[in-house]
């Protein structure tokens, strides 16, 4: 119960992180994006809490505002790569064939590429913006997932109880979404959330580089950035940002972690099973 | 007896044979990804770049007439057919011409071979530093599992996961050249000083993984039935460690290795252009802000190329260092 304990305390900074970013614009102090040239670049102080940038915006409204971007374009873009590598490798590991062998071949071939180069050169190609910037990564990073609920099909698909679905005259829609997925989610669910720390530092580092969201809008990639000329005279500037996706990063991989430990007594003891039937 | 050493020979020689074929094959299923890899290149750089020539000349200032335009597509091979264009190009990586700078007009692939060791070796000493810090440590927090020197590195090796390298880099450029002054902040050429920084920002993530792996492997072969037959006969546990669990942990090591080349590869464009490395990653952001496709679509090419051998060669030692991959056969 030690483990069902502490997912639901990581399940609930979770939960407090993403209702944070959603309603970060109410939460706000300042405007984030209101420049004051006489403010500028202030300390750390009771007024500015974590001080202001180069053009006398508050940080720390910034990072709130920032959240949002980056929490939910890493979310959205982690549930994209998830859902469509998902059904791509069930369909492959359930029917193989034809579709199998092409679909995997292509898989392949984007697995060849370390998956940040990749993805500067998309975003390269498409320019700058967000929507880009997500578009590349996902390009890179559905084989993944395909190759992983490939797999896990293969291992299902002649277990006794799906012999015993299509015996009794189940379709094929229905076995796979009423048993394969609901079988081999689970794993897939503890990969895609341990995915997205690695997600959400790749896009930030999309937009450090100039690639991804565009300054002014505020986002914490783009905003360490802005900073980093500055690291001598104002280190805040990049460090706030830098910190926040460190905590977002952190907690959401304490999150996989709690939920991996939470499922694992579960699959070693159908994996112990296996072992005994074969 | 006699049959048995006879059997024994001839089992020696089939798995040299099998070893063999394994690499063969390997080989042969190469050449489809490289064709793969190099045209995806090539098509995703074209499709961009169509119009470079007109974007290179408004860049430059004034108005263009049309016959200038065509000129130049002329003088990089544009007005070519697609595939003709392809074929010149794919040839061109083995023959060392693989086009020219539209930015500075420099042969890209002289450009890419005169930078390439920069980041050889700031990938290697980066890979040493993670293996130098890792291997020590994840056997100690083995060791000492649940005492407390085991919590402190699994709490560092958490906390180094989840700092982006970027926001790493920052840091320790802040702590080691702001405040302490022990280093320079940026460096225009490439010294040992200035190599630092940089190893020490991609070690640091790569090493907090390396050691939980490298913690969770020895802790599995320490469950092992021959340890504790070895503990029993009066073993050292020093030398259990070094002589028996080190050696099947190296497996473990090699998987890690080449999972983590591609986030390396990845890794050293931020850095680089962070630290002002001059690498072959510094060299494609830069040519990425200023659109220059050539030097973007070389560099693409040869890092998916460079990231499949080196796969190649762990999945080839994979299989030499683990008996029971070799009759499994693909690994996942």
């Amino acid at each position: 119960m030690k483990e069902k304990r502490r997912l639901l305390f990581f399940t609930a900074l979770a939960v407090l992180l993403l209702l944070t970013a959603a309603f970060a614009a109410y939460l706000c102090p300042y405007d984030p994006y209101k420049q004051d040239l006489l403010l500028a670049k202030q300390p750390p102080g009771p007024e500015h809490w974590i001080g202001t940038d180069r053009f006398g915006r508050d940080i720390f409204s910034r990072v709130l505002a920032g959240s949002t971007v980056s929490i939910y374009s890493t979310l959205f873009l982690v549930t994209v790569v998830t859902v469509t590598g998902t059904v791509a490798g069930v369909l492959c590991g359930w029917f193989g064939g034809a579709l199998d062998a092409v679909l995997m071949r292509i898989a392949d071939l984007f697995l060849a590429f370390p998956s940040l180069v990749f993805a500067l050169a998309v975003a390269g190609v498409l320019g700058g913006g967000i929507q880009n910037a997500v578009f590349a990564l996902a390009v890179a990073g559905w084989p993944k997932f395909a190759r992983l609920a490939r797999s896990l099909t293969l291992s299902q698909k002649e277990a006794p109880y799906l012999m015993a679905a299509k015996l009794s005259g189940s379709s094929t829609i229905k076995i796979l979404v009423r048993h394969v997925i609901p079988n081999i989610g689970g794993q897939i669910l503890v990969t895609a959330v341990l995915d997205i720390g690695t997600t959400m530092m790749e896009l930030a580092g999309l937009s450090f580089l100039g690639l991804g969201v565009q300054p002014p809008a505020a986002e914490w990639g783009s905003m360490i950035n802005e900073g980093r000329s500055l690291l001598q005279i104002s280190p805040w500037m990049s460090l706030a940002p830098g910190a926040a996706i460190f905590v977002t990063v952190l907690i959401f991989n304490l999150l996989g972690d709690a939920l991996r430990d939470y499922m694992d007594p579960k699959q070693r003891k159908q994996k112990r099973k296996k072992g005994k039937d074969e | 007896m006699k049959l048995k050493g006879m059997h024994f020979v001839r089992n020696g020689q089939t798995e040299g044979r099998t070893m063999l074929k394994y690499i063969g094959k390997r080989v042969l299923q190469l050449i489809p990804v490289l064709i793969g890899i190099t045209f995806l290149s090539f098509a995703m750089m074209r499709l961009a770049g169509g119009d470079a020539v007109t974007y290179m000349y408004e860049n430059a200032g004034g108005a263009v007439s049309q016959e200038i335009i065509d000129e130049a597509k002329k003088e990089y091979g544009l007005d070519q057919p697609f595939l003709v264009q392809y074929g010149r190009w794919a040839a061109g990586m083995f023959s060392g011409d693989m086009g020219t700078s539209y930015v500075s007009g420099r042969d890209v692939y002289d450009a890419f071979t005169e930078k390439l060791p920069a980041t050889a070796l700031l990938t290697l000493s980066s890979v040493l530093a993670t293996l130098l810090v890792s291997v020590p440590l994840g056997i100690l927090a083995a060791v000492k599992q649940n005492k407390w020197v085991d919590y402190l590195i699994r709490f560092f090796s958490f906390i180094g996961n989840s700092s982006p390298n970027f926001f790493a880099a920052l840091i320790l450029m802040y702590l080691f050249s702001v405040k302490l002054g022990w280093l320079p902040v940026v460096t225009s050429e490439n010294t040992g000083l200035s190599l630092i920084l940089p190893t020490m920002t991609l070690a640091l993530s790569m090493a907090s993984k390396y050691t939980r792996q490298i913690r969770a492997a020895v802790l599995e072969e320490m469950n092992q039935d021959y340890v504790t037959g070895a503990k029993a006969r009066g073993v050292k546990g020093s030398v259990i460690i070094w002589k028996n669990v080190m050696r099947t942990s190296m497996v473990t090591i090699v998987t890690l290795l080449s999972l983590s080349v591609g986030n390396l590869l990845g890794g050293t464009t931020i850095v680089e252009s962070i630290f002002m490395w001059d690498g072959v990653g510094k060299m494609a952001v830069d040519a990425i802000t200023m659109r220059d496709y050539p030097v973007v679509q070389a560099y693409v090419a040869w890092m998916a190329v460079i990231y499949v051998l080196v796969n190649l060669v762990t999945d080839i030692l994979y299989h030499y260092l683990d008996p029971r991959v070799r009759l499994g056969g693909d690994r996942l």
